[in-house]
């Protein structure tokens, strides 16, 4: 009795904590997705989202959250805001680990074509993006600036300032390529805490020149845009959207670390079967190629590359081109839910050194 | 009935009087006691409780642990308390002259100033925040305009770092130093300024030793607003901070994420809390209010 009133309290407190935009009533044929909002959103709403609706004749709300935090706390809090949320792999995996997501149905939705590697039980991957090194060309010129992590991380030959993301995701596996670990033993070396401090010594060793930690992908963009510093890690997809509004921004494959983007579906969700019938509805390669216009995300279904359904001036852009995909690092999930709040916290001390 | 007997009768009225008078004025100050309760004692409590949950959600005292294993959380602490007094310092070292010079105009003037004083304080703080970045950033308005007047030549670091964060906090912190102050220097007696004039004392001496003095307690008041409220920020140092200037309020929220637990971030609350606690206890020590009130 005791537990279940602290636990409904705790509920209280978490709901009144979170957005207002909690439940009102909802017709059957009405989804309520949530994304990261920004050039990224915007891109999915005119690609994927409002077109897949429009084609099963439902109607699907947008929103903004904050993260898969966001979705732990709703379901631990029994509140209902939304049905499916878009989520990077990584944290998609965290959720599933703390078991506030509902197992995808892959009977459902069609992942047959999918490039391999590029959904999981939890998580029906969308798009491809990547992290890189893009520097600005005012500084060093269109095409002669830093290529690889190496070139990053070599404060002689490429000075200036540098910015890095303020959370460990995406970062330590910069500073071992930069290192001279080949690719495929990047997340061997990752696998011990001092594999994780010889990525983050390569850090230091960078770090008075590292200007601006940032927090999120408007931000490194609008870091570029500026001249605030000449050099970031970064999503390729922010620049390039930032490269079209005027910014003097580049960077090259070499640099590339591939991860991936995917929709999932939290505890409990309302109208749990019509979200699976959704996703599998954007599963398929005509949205996902009307999404890549907007934003250089690649498909993760091939069949977009085997229909020709993209221009090959702009399939050359995505991450997942083999031309560009074979330079890169794929993101290793399996160490991120091994290692992640132990690589966060190390981070963090070095942020703070 | 003699005297003693109607002495004894009168007290005994007398005390059941007091003892009503007692019982009312603790019925009118019982609303506010179940706020007290309710809004912090409560909340509080559950706070520290949170604090002792483990992520399997039985007691430990796991989250304490990580805050003793990592350096990270002490000098995120020592920022905080170091930003938080630079910024209260500063707020004094600009205010107190601002408000003095308010104080001794007219009304009219005085309000005017006010509106001055005010209008920054009703804009959104998130705006101001931003609007700081703008003008503060390498190839902003400021450096901007600076190398083109042959100030400098190349562009100085004023925000993402330390600097930035401080002149973003203590612009929105003014308003909350002067105003307790500005009220306080309005009510002194302008009168024994003119009384220590007439015994022979110096405009300096007449200053420091009676209205510095008097103007004390809206000065201290001002002091612990922004010093305490400055404990708590998030958005400005998030901003202007640049990743560099790291505060507990940031803390808490990244620990909310990395552990999806309240208990992560509860355990920071309470420390947070409880050094705020201690260093006001001392500083009440050292300055006690009574005395300066009676002064």
């Amino acid at each position: 009795m005791k537990k279940t009133i602290m636990k409904s309290a705790i509920g209280g407190l978490a709901a009144a904590g979170l957005m207002f935009s909690a439940a009102v009533s909802y017709a059957d044929d009405t989804l309520r997705i949530v994304s990261w909002g920004g050039a990224y959103q915007k891109g999915q709403s005119l690609g994927i989202f409002q077109p897949a609706a429009k084609a099963m004749g439902i109607t699907v709300k947008e929103d903004t959250y904050g993260g898969i935090s966001d979705v732990k706390l709703m379901v631990k809090s029994g509140a209902d805001k939304f049905d499916i949320f878009s989520s990077g792999a990584g944290s998609c995996a965290s959720g599933a680990a703390e078991g506030v997501l509902e197992k995808l149905d892959y009977s459902v939705i069609d992942v047959s074509n999918h490039l391999p590697g590029m959904y999981s039980d939890y998580c029906a991957g969308a798009d491809i993006f990547s992290v890189v090194a893009a520097y600005n060309t005012e500084t060093y010129g269109e095409g002669n600036g830093p290529k690889t992590w190496a070139d990053f991380y070599d404060v002689e030959k490429f000075p200036g300032t540098r910015a890095m993301r303020n959370k460990v995701d995406g970062q330590l596996e910069t500073a071992l390529l930069a290192d001279g670990v080949p690719k495929e033993q990047v997340y061997e070396v990752l696998d011990s805490e001092e594999g994780i401090e010889r990525a983050l010594d390569k850090i230091r060793s960078i770090k008075p020149h590292i200007a601006v930690w940032w927090s999120s992908g408007a931000q490194h963009a609008q870091l570029m845009k500026d001249g605030e510093v000449d050099m970031t890690t970064g999503w390729n997809g922010r620049f390039d959207v930032a490269k079209e509004d005027g910014a003097k921004v580049a960077y090259d494959w070499q640099s590339g670390i591939m991860d991936w983007e995917g929709y999932g579906i939290p505890k409990g969700a309302k109208n749990k079967d019509l979200a699976m019938k959704y996703i599998a509805e954007m599963m398929k390669p005509e949205y996902m190629a009307e999404f890549a216009k907007y934003i250089t995300y690649g498909p993760t279904n091939g069949k977009v590359y085997e229909l020709g359904l993209m221009e090959e001036s702009r399939a050359r852009m995505m991450p997942s081109h083999p031309d560009n995909a074979k330079y890169q690092l794929t993101i290793s999930q399996d160490w991120y839910a091994k290692w992640r709040t132990i690589a966060a916290e190390m981070y963090t001390e070095m942020m703070t050194e | 009935m003699t005297i003693v007997e109607a002495e004894k009768l009168n007290q005994k009225g007398l005390q059941k009087v007091a003892a009503n008078e007692r019982f009312t004025f603790f019925g009118l100050t019982l609303p506010y006691l179940i706020m007290v309760t309710a809004l912090i004692v409560i909340p509080v409590g559950w706070l520290f409780y949170l604090s002792f949950i483990g992520r399997d959600g039985s007691f430990s005292f796991e989250n304490y642990e990580r805050m003793m294993k990592s350096k990270a959380y002490i000098r995120i602490f020592i920022t905080t308390f170091k930003i938080s007094i630079l910024t209260t310092i500063i707020c004094a070292a600009i205010g107190y002259p601002l408000a003095y010079f308010m104080s001794q105009l007219s009304r009219k003037w005085a309000n005017i100033c006010m509106i001055g004083v005010l209008i920054p304080f009703w804009t959104s703080l998130l705006v101001r925040t931003y609007a700081w970045l703008v003008l503060l950033q390498k190839k902003g308005l400021l450096n901007n305009m600076a190398i083109e007047m042959g100030l400098i030549t190349e562009p100085i670091k004023i925000v993402h770092n330390t600097t930035g964060t401080l002149i973003g906090m203590v612009h929105i912190m003014l308003p909350f130093l002067i105003l307790p102050l500005y009220a306080n220097m309005r009510s002194i007696d302008k009168d024994t300024l003119k009384a220590a004039s007439s015994l022979g004392a110096t405009p300096t001496r007449a200053f420091w030793t009676v209205f510095f003095p008097l103007s004390l307690p809206g000065l201290l008041a001002g002091l612990l607003i922004v010093f305490v409220l400055c404990l708590g920020f998030y958005v400005t140092p998030a901003i202007l901070g640049g990743g560099r200037v790291i505060m507990a309020a940031m803390k808490i929220s990244s620990n909310i994420e990395l552990y999806f637990s309240w208990g992560a971030a509860s355990a920071l609350g309470v420390v947070l809390l409880v050094v705020t606690g201690i260093i006001l206890f001392i500083a009440s020590k050292l300055v006690s209010m009574d005395q300066l009130g009676n002064r």
